[in-house]
This record gives structure tokens, sequence and C-alpha cells, in this order.
């Protein structure tokens, strides 16, 4: 009975209850999208929407939870794109290996950059977080005996136990498995001990600290798993294109994530799906886009922040509960 | 048996002596009141006490343990809950969820469980929720439960802070002005709530201008005043201090008329 009436007050729809409807959700919209895809093109849209999903609902995690801005996550995603493909390419380990030993380099960066300035309060992680996706940017063009300078390097396919990943529907079939699966963990996260502390310290740091939180270390540890997140769809990326350039690094794609977090609703992890697969979809549906790309995602974020400050998911689901009360 | 032993705590803004070379001790399982006027210090106090300020000089023990510099979530696994004079209320939640992260430190709160959502975290999950949901019964907030906290009027709001401090099942718990803004009812509330922690073994440390309540529930007093020590004792032996009557009283009733 109170269970009930708790459900009934809880202010989110079915679909969006974590762990169970939402997900569930999601998997049906992966399973029957292809049904509408008329050519590869398409496949080839869906899948980079799916990774830069991955990417966003990591970085979501951090920024819309915990309330730090990450300015730098282009580069971990290409720590952990170049790391795969340096491992599997110029050492010949098998690419599986290759990208979780990667991914687990990235988490090892991850931590030795945020500790020390995750230790002190304020916005210092943004600018840290720039300048370290800078020097990513700067060491993959330059150091091009390894990487290949700025003309990039290739990569080859991705195989698991003898099966070699080539086809759009494989692709997309990994992808979508792995977005389903950083939605679960991400969710898993929000609702625990640890996703309270997130958003507690994100209001009153010292409220937080009051009730026994650590939040420096809940900080380093939300900021560990986006990085990990990140350095995983890099991972993927590299493997699937075939084909990397240092420019996965810049600035530019730091931003492009932020407002894709900022856009489809800060503290969602399905606004941070929504937010990044229409704002893959729109700059290929639109090319013309594509030559202001910084620019316009740059009105984009700052229209954001003026007319949907919390995001567009969040503020369709509130306006849809009123009308629906 | 002495809980928190205090000595020669001092604490300077600028030129601002807000807590010069204070002393004092506080028992377990009394209520152990902190008066004085406006800028007297408590509120340093209290963020002193918390590990919110880092003292200039002076040194803080619960049992004989040395708390002086460690970090606020220390202050907390030590112990010492509190509530804040400003709300400091996660507006961001629903009051269960707010209660529920007071229980932090009661918490498994590893990386790895958490992301994987394994059996033992859910049922700790289950229990975590039942026993907030049974203390926001007890400060009469079943009704919010779900609410958004920025949802909820201001006096549920300062219940709501004492919720969230006792989730945590401290041994000293600190009130900063938890009657101001109360009506009186509310605040006959409160006093019987302080009265029934202490006598469950729970130390409180009371800071409040209502001195109906402060002089009806402690068992001690001490008096502030620039940051010093005025007077100490029990309720009537602070009421009859002459320096207390002369630097205090005095001014109490215009006080408590200006806060009512
Ligand atoms: N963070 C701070 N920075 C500078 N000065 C401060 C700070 N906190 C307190 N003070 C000063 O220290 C003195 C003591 O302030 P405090 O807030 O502790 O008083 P209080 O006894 O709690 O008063 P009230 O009854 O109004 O709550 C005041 O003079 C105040 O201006
Ligand atoms: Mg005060």
């Amino acid at each position: 009975m109170r269970a009930s009436s708790r459900a009934d007050a809880r202010r989110t729809w079915w679909w969006a209850t974590p762990r169970s409807g939402g997900i569930a959700a999601l998997a049906l919209v992966v399973a029957v999208l292809p049904l509408g895809f008329a050519n590869g093109y398409f496949y080839d849209v869906a899948i980079q929407a799916g990774l830069n999903s991955i990417i966003c609902v990591g970085l979501n995690l951090l920024i819309g939870y915990a309330g730090q801005i990450s300015l730098g996550h282009a580069g971990f995603f290409a720590l952990g794109a170049y790391g795969s493909a340096l491992l599997a390419a110029r050492y010949g380990w098998p690419p599986s290996l290759a990208l979780v030993t990667a991914v687990a380099g990235v988490a090892l960066v991850a931590y030795c950059v945020g500790r020390p300035i995750l230790r002190l309060k304020g916005h210092y992680l943004a600018m840290a977080t720039l300048g370290f996706g800078v020097i990513v940017s700067i060491v993959l063009a330059n150091d091009d005996r390894l990487t290949g300078g700025p003309d990039g390097m290739q990569v080859p396919p991705f195989a698991l136990a003898g099966y070699v990943a080539r086809s759009d529907h494989a692709w997309y079939a990994i992808v979508g498995a792995c977005l389903l699966a950083a939605v679960w963990l991400a969710q898993n996260l929000v609702e625990s001990p640890t996703g309270r502390a997130l958003r507690a310290l994100h209001t009153s740091e010292v409220a937080a600290a009051i009730a026994g939180i650590d939040c420096p270390r809940h900080k380093v540890n939300v900021f560990v798993v986006s990085a990990v997140f990140a350095a995983a769809a890099g991972g993927l990326t590299a493997y699937y294109a075939g084909f990397i350039t240092p420019s996965s690094a810049s600035f530019v794609r730091s931003v492009e994530l932020v407002t894709m977090v900022v856009f489809g609703g800060m503290a969602s992890t399905f606004g941070a799906v929504v937010g990044a697969t229409v704002l893959t979809v729109l700059p290929q549906a639109l090319t013309v886009l594509k030559e202001y790309e910084l620019a316009v995602f740059g009105a984009l974020l700052m229209a954001t922040m003026v007319f949907l400050p919390r995001g567009v998911v969040p503020t369709l689901s509130g306006l849809l509960q009123r009308g629906t009360r | 048996m002495s809980t928190l032993a205090v000595s020669g705590l001092t604490k300077t803004f600028g030129g601002v002596h807000a807590i010069e070379d204070l002393s004092f001790e506080i028992r377990a399982a009394t209520v152990h009141s902190i008066i004085g006027p406006n800028g007297a210090g408590k509120t340093t106090l209290l963020n002193l006490l918390t590990g919110v300020y880092l003292p200039n000089a002076g040194s803080i023990r619960l049992d004989g343990r040395e708390l002086t510099g460690a970090p606020v979530h220390a202050f907390a696994a030590a112990g010492i809950g509190r509530t804040f004079q400003n709300l400091q209320v996660f507006f961001n939640m629903s009051a269960l969820d707010n209660v529920m992260t007071g229980r932090h430190l009661r918490e498994r709160c590893g990386l790895l469980p958490a992301l994987l959502h394994t059996p033992g975290l859910a049922r700790a999950e289950r229990e975590s929720r039942e026993r907030a949901l049974g203390l926001l019964r007890f400060l009469g907030l079943e009704a919010y439960a779900d609410a958004c906290a920025d949802a909820m009027p201001y006096g549920a709001l300062k219940r709501l802070e004492i919720a969230r401090a006792l989730a945590g099942e401290p041994r000293m718990l600190l009130l900063d002005e938890p009657a101001a803004g109360l009506n009186p009812t509310e605040a006959a509330e409160i006093a019987g709530l302080i009265r029934r922690l202490a006598e469950s073994g729970t130390t409180v440390v009371l800071v409040e201008h209502n001195m109906r309540l402060v002089m009806g529930v402690s068992d001690h007093i001490l008096v502030l005043d620039y940051g010093r020590r005025l007077s100490e004792g029990t309720a009537a032996q602070v009421r009859d201090d002459p320096r207390v009557i002369e630097a205090y009283l005095g001014a109490v009733d215009t006080r408590v008329a200006g806060h009512a």
C-alpha cells in the first residue's frame, strides 16, 4: 500500500524509472531503429550517435550529478582510441585486450589528473582539464613516429575469439549493447549511496561533508568513471572507423560533448542520450552547420542555458507531468 | 566521563576574534546549551566543532581522540552531527533522499557494488529507505517523503535537517538555532525531541535564542560574549549570574521579542 502510493508520487515517467522501464524502452528503440534505415549511411550516423551517447552518459555523471565541469573529455576519448590502436597495430595485441588495457590506463591518468585538483575547492577542474585536453592533442599531433602525427593512424579491425567485426550491422549491435550497458551502470550509480553523495556535494559541499561524505574522494571517483566511459567509446570508435586523427582530442570536440550533456539535460541519463543523439544527427542532416560547427554549438549552449536551463528532457518531462496532472 | 573537550580554542577573521581562548567540556548524554548575543561566536564555535573551520589555536578532542585539523567528514565519522542556522538542505532531492544521504556513514559506498547494483547493495538500500522513512515519521514529515525539498515549508525543512543529522546516528548532535522561525507549538515539539534524544543517550549541543527552550531543556549552559566565556553553569546559576544579567539577559527581552 505504501509502496504503491510512493510510486504514484514519484515525479518521473514509468519508462524513465531507472533500471526498469527506462532501459527496456531504450533497448526497444535500439532494436527497432534499424527497420527504418535505408542504407549504410543511416547505420553510420546511428553508431556515431551511440558512441557519443556512451561518452555523454559518463560525462553527465560528472557534470549533471556532481556539478563538476570537464573541458577535456575529448582527451580521454582520444587516449582510449590511440591506446587501443597503438597496442593493437604497433604491438600486435589482441584488440579486445588492447581496449581493456587502454581504458585501464586512462582510468589511471584520470586519477592522477583529478586527485590533486579535486582536493581544492572551486572550479579548478574546468581549467585543468582544458589544459589536459590541449596537451593530449599536441602530443598526439607531434609524436609522429608513434602516432602518425597530424595525418592520423590506421587501426586494425576489432576481433574477438576469431570473430572479426566489419559489417555495419555488427557494429550497430556492439555499440547498441555497450550503450545499454553504459546506461545500466550509470543508473545503478545514480541510485546508490554514491549517487546521493554526488547530488549532495553538488548542492552543498559543507552539508555533504557533515553527513560524512568524503567529497574529494567521490569527485575523483566520478571523474575517473566518466573518463573510463569516454575512453571505452574512444577505443570502440578507433576500431569502428579504422582510422584516427589527433583532432579527436580537440578542444572543439570537448565543447561538443559538454553541449550535448547540457542540451539533453543535466542530471538525466536519458537526457544525455537524447542530447548526444540529436546533436550528432543534426549536423549530419544539415550539412551547412558543419562549417560553423563551433559557432552553432556555442550558440546552442547559450540558448539552452537561457531558455531550458534544465535541458531538453527534464524540461519536457516536467511540462508533460504538469499537463497530465 | 567526558565526551568532548575543547581547550584554548581561538578563531579570528581578519581582526575579528570570533572565538578567543575558549576551553570547556561537554559530558555525554547531556543537553549542553550555548547562548550569547548576536555575533557572540556561537555559529563559529559549531563550525570549529565540526571541522568546517580550522582553529588558529587550540584543540578539540572527542573521548580523548584528537580531531583538530581533521577533515569535516572525519568529524562526522567520529560521531558528530549537526544542523545549520541557515538551512543547508539538498534542495535537488526528495525529503526521503535527504535523510538517506544522512545515512551515508552507515552505508556501504564502494564504487563497484554501486555500479553493478549487487544484491547486497540492494538489500542495504531497502533497509536504509525503511530507516529513513522511520525518521521522517519520527519528525512528523512522512507526508513529505517523496516531495522535492524545494517544495517544503520552512518549519518542515528545519525538522528535515534534524532527521538528516539523526540518520547518521551521531553520538553528539549540534543544533544551530533549531527553533528560529518556528511558532511556540513547534518550538515545544523541538524541546520534547531534544529531551528524548538526551534520554536515549545522545549528547545534544543547543545553540538557541529562545530562552524558554534553553532554560527548559539544558543540563548545562555556556554563555559566550565576544568569543569568550562570560558564564557557565546550570540554568539557575546562569540566570542568577550578575555578569550575564548585566551583559546579556538585560538585552534578551528585546532580542527575544525581535526574534518572535
Ligand atoms: N566566515 C566569516 N568571515 C568573517 N567573519 C566572520 C565569519 N563568520 C563569522 N564571522 C564574524 O565572527 C563573529 C561571530 O559570528 P557568529 O556567526 O559565530 O555569531 P553567532 O553567535 O552565531 O551570532 P547569531 O546569534 O547572529 O547567529 C561575528 O563578528 C561575525 O561577523
Ligand atoms: Mg549563529
